[in-house]
């Protein structure tokens, strides 16, 4: 049901075709609610039926949005305006609260997948939403300039800071150009230079992640790929000025943690933060490829999971749905949670927060027990 | 009736295979040679006629290493306790138990102390047979109780590398030990107290971009696989082949990534040089 059906000869909606209106986007709610759960069978849910629902919900979404700014719902109320306005409170919460419920039924191999999402908000597309005057800086002054880690001055409300973070890209000739937002060694290495950078003039540092994992191939390992990573993990731990990281989509493993030894590590909804890619584990654990789902719910690899383990320390809410559905509220939420974190760090004598982040890391991920 | 026959029921620590005959005799897979075990034993388990290094379990290194092969052990009772509930084909549990009744270890590494030339020094050696030497939190833990302990008594490290990377089956948590450790190597650093670590067959993913890294001196054994990738999944990656001595010791001691390779034999009189130069005397 379109909205011109609803629209009076005169160009602008009665109070009466709005009600219709109303009514038949619950019926498509209706409709979308009774095939989700004919869709559960009780083994999880398909990602496909979650995209479909989620996409005719979003649909639904946007139409009620309209119906409330149609003037018929403005201007001196009636007891009928009252009446539809209500309808419409409801349907909204009803809508949402079902995107919620199915955003929480997603298992951890579906979490990869909107993780992976290629309309996922990229690095750049936060650097645009969130910071000003976002100034470049390139290359490692050794070997070479790695696109797949960008970093560069920024400000963020109008504090100076420094902004990095890997790099992914949409379509193949950016793809190739970002290297997948897979890092070699200058990669690293030049994020590195540029947090001396920072810490030397006493300016926050905001990293993001999102990396399938450093890139494996023959120049990496030529120039020290794992010494590179080694040596950011070694030298984060002990810059002197705020850091906060956010995983935002892919946290792949020693090619994420290189970029992650921060003050606050934060994890978004629909992220994951794994030691090797589910693909990879069922490949050698399971010597089946296939198994990725299995291997991802094994190793624990969401945003929840890792909260609990206390690997990371909070996680971001995202739009119902997921940031790839709406860049701009997903970016709100994100820049409220960074401010707020920033704001508790600066806070801290120094000493302290250093003291604070050593001790994270010391007794991070301590399971063992002690016999005798 | 067979030359050669297969032991089966004797457990090489080493993890690799071998022909024996009556357990006297080896073959050498590099040189294709039959030799006397005695003799591979007396030349630090290496072959005496192509010097090709055998993996070493982490006892025979310490007693190699260390003064009269005498040292205590520390953090020994550390066990882990599969943080995850993890099964693929075999549940993580039972490979634990098998490994701990196979090496007698509780996990994949030996914290020592002892002395090196007459000097007190602190040594960690990786076990690679106990699941491929990975690093899960119990290794994590006690490499960093060694770093601690080696920080607070201004004892030199020594730490012996020898694993395949992070402990799958330990999932992020497995990761989170790169960065413990790394941290608490920083104030090793700041404290100035010496590091060395010795990089042998095999020393790949989360060990190598770690600790095996960091040494204020990085060494390695000949013919020492080395990397962060793994060469499959590299060639995977690439999809081509990869250059013959490709991340072996000597291809990073090329590239820049090394300080040295050093013959096993002559590893104690390199450590107690270096140490010379590092401690000043007091
Ligand atoms: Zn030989």
């Amino acid at each position: 049901m379109s909205l011109s059906a609803t629209l009076g000869n005169e160009g602008y909606p009665r109070t009466a075709g709005l009600h219709t209106a109303v009514v038949a986007q619950e019926f498509l709610f209706l409709m979308v609610e009774s095939h989700w759960k004919s869709s559960q069978n009780g083994h999880g849910v398909k990602m496909e039926s979650v995209n479909k629902a989620q996409d005719e919900l979003q649909r639904i979404e946007q139409q009620i949005g309209k119906l409330k700014s149609q003037p018929a719902l403005a201007g001196p109320e009636s007891g009928q305006q009252q009446a539809v306005q209500q309808q419409v409170k409801e349907l909204q919460e009803r809508v949402s609260a079902l995107r919620r419920h199915i955003d929480s039924q997603l298992d951890a191999w579906q979490r990869t997948e909107l993780a992976r999402h290629p309309q996922r908000p990229y690095l750049l597309d936060y650097i645009e939403r969130i910071f000003t005057d976002w100034s470049e800086i390139h290359g490692d002054r050794s070997f070479a300039d790695d696109a797949s880690i960008i970093c560069g001055m920024a400000r963020f409300h109008g504090e100076d800071v420094l902004v990095l973070g890997h790099q992914k890209a949409r379509d193949t000739k950016q793809k190739v150009y970002r290297n997948f937002g897979m890092p070699n060694p200058e990669g690293y290495r030049k994020a590195l230079r540029a947090m001396q950078f920072a810490n030397k003039f006493g300016r926050p540092i905001f990293t993001f992640v999102d990396t399938p994992g450093a890139y494996p191939g023959i120049g990496a390992e030529e120039r020290g790929q794992g010494e590179a990573i080694a040596r950011n993990l070694l030298e984060m731990s002990r810059l002197r000025v705020p850091i906060i990281t956010t995983i935002t989509g892919e946290g792949g493993s020693g090619g994420a943690l290189a970029i992650a030894i921060a003050d606050r590590v934060l994890m978004m909804e629909n992220s994951v933060y794994s030691v090797i890619s589910p693909e990879g584990c069922a490949s050698i654990m399971w010597r089946d490829p296939s198994k990725r789902d299995v291997a991802a719910q094994a190793m624990r690899i969401t945003a929840k999971d890792l909260v609990e383990m206390n690997c990371v320390d909070g996680v971001v809410q995202e739009p119902e749905g997921g940031a790839h559905r709406d860049h701009e509220a997903a970016t709100a939420l994100l820049s409220t949670a960074l401010l707020a974190h920033l704001a508790e760090l600066k806070a801290l004598p120094l000493e302290q927060m250093l003291e604070q982040r050593y001790q994270k890391f010391r007794t991070i991920g301590q399971f063992f027990r002690v016999e005798g | 009736m067979a030359w050669f026959k297969r032991d089966s029921g004797d457990v090489d620590p080493s993890g690799e295979k071998k022909i024996r005959t009556e357990g006297l005799w080896v073959k050498c897979e590099q040189c294709r040679q039959v030799i006397w075990k005695k003799d591979i034993e007396e030349n630090f388990h290496c072959c005496p006629k192509c010097e090709k290094h055998f993996r070493i379990d982490a006892r025979t290194r310490l007693a190699q290493l260390l003064d009269d092969g005498a040292y205590e052990t520390d953090d020994d009772n550390l066990v882990s306790i599969d943080p995850l509930k993890f099964v693929d084909l075999k549940p993580y549990a039972s490979r634990l138990t098998a490994a701990r009744r196979d090496t007698g270890l509780n996990d994949a590494i030996i914290n020592a102390r002892g002395k090196l030339n007459g000097r007190p020094v602190i040594v960690s050696a990786m076990e690679y047979s106990f699941i491929g030497g990975s690093m899960g939190a119990v290794v994590g833990e006690m490499i960093a109780r060694a770093v601690e302990r080696a920080t607070d008594t201004r004892t030199p490290l020594i730490i012996v590398s020898a694993s395949g990377g992070a402990r799958m089956m330990e999932g992020v948590i497995s990761l989170m030990q790169l960065a413990k450790i790394s941290a608490v190597l920083a104030r090793m650093d700041d404290a100035k107290v010496p590091y060395i670590s010795i990089l042998t067959d095999p020393t790949t993913g989360g060990v190598t971009a770690s600790f095996a890294m960091l040494g204020d001196l990085n060494i390695a054994e000949p013919g020492a696989l080395i990397g962060f990738a793994g060469p499959r999944v590299i060639e995977q990656t690439i999809r081509q082949k990869l250059p013959p001595g490709f991340q072996r010791a000597e291809f990073l001691l090329e590239h820049g990534m090394l300080d040295a390779v050093v013959h096993r034999k002559e590893i104690k009189p390199y450590i107690a040089r270096a140490l010379d130069f590092m401690v000043k005397a007091a």
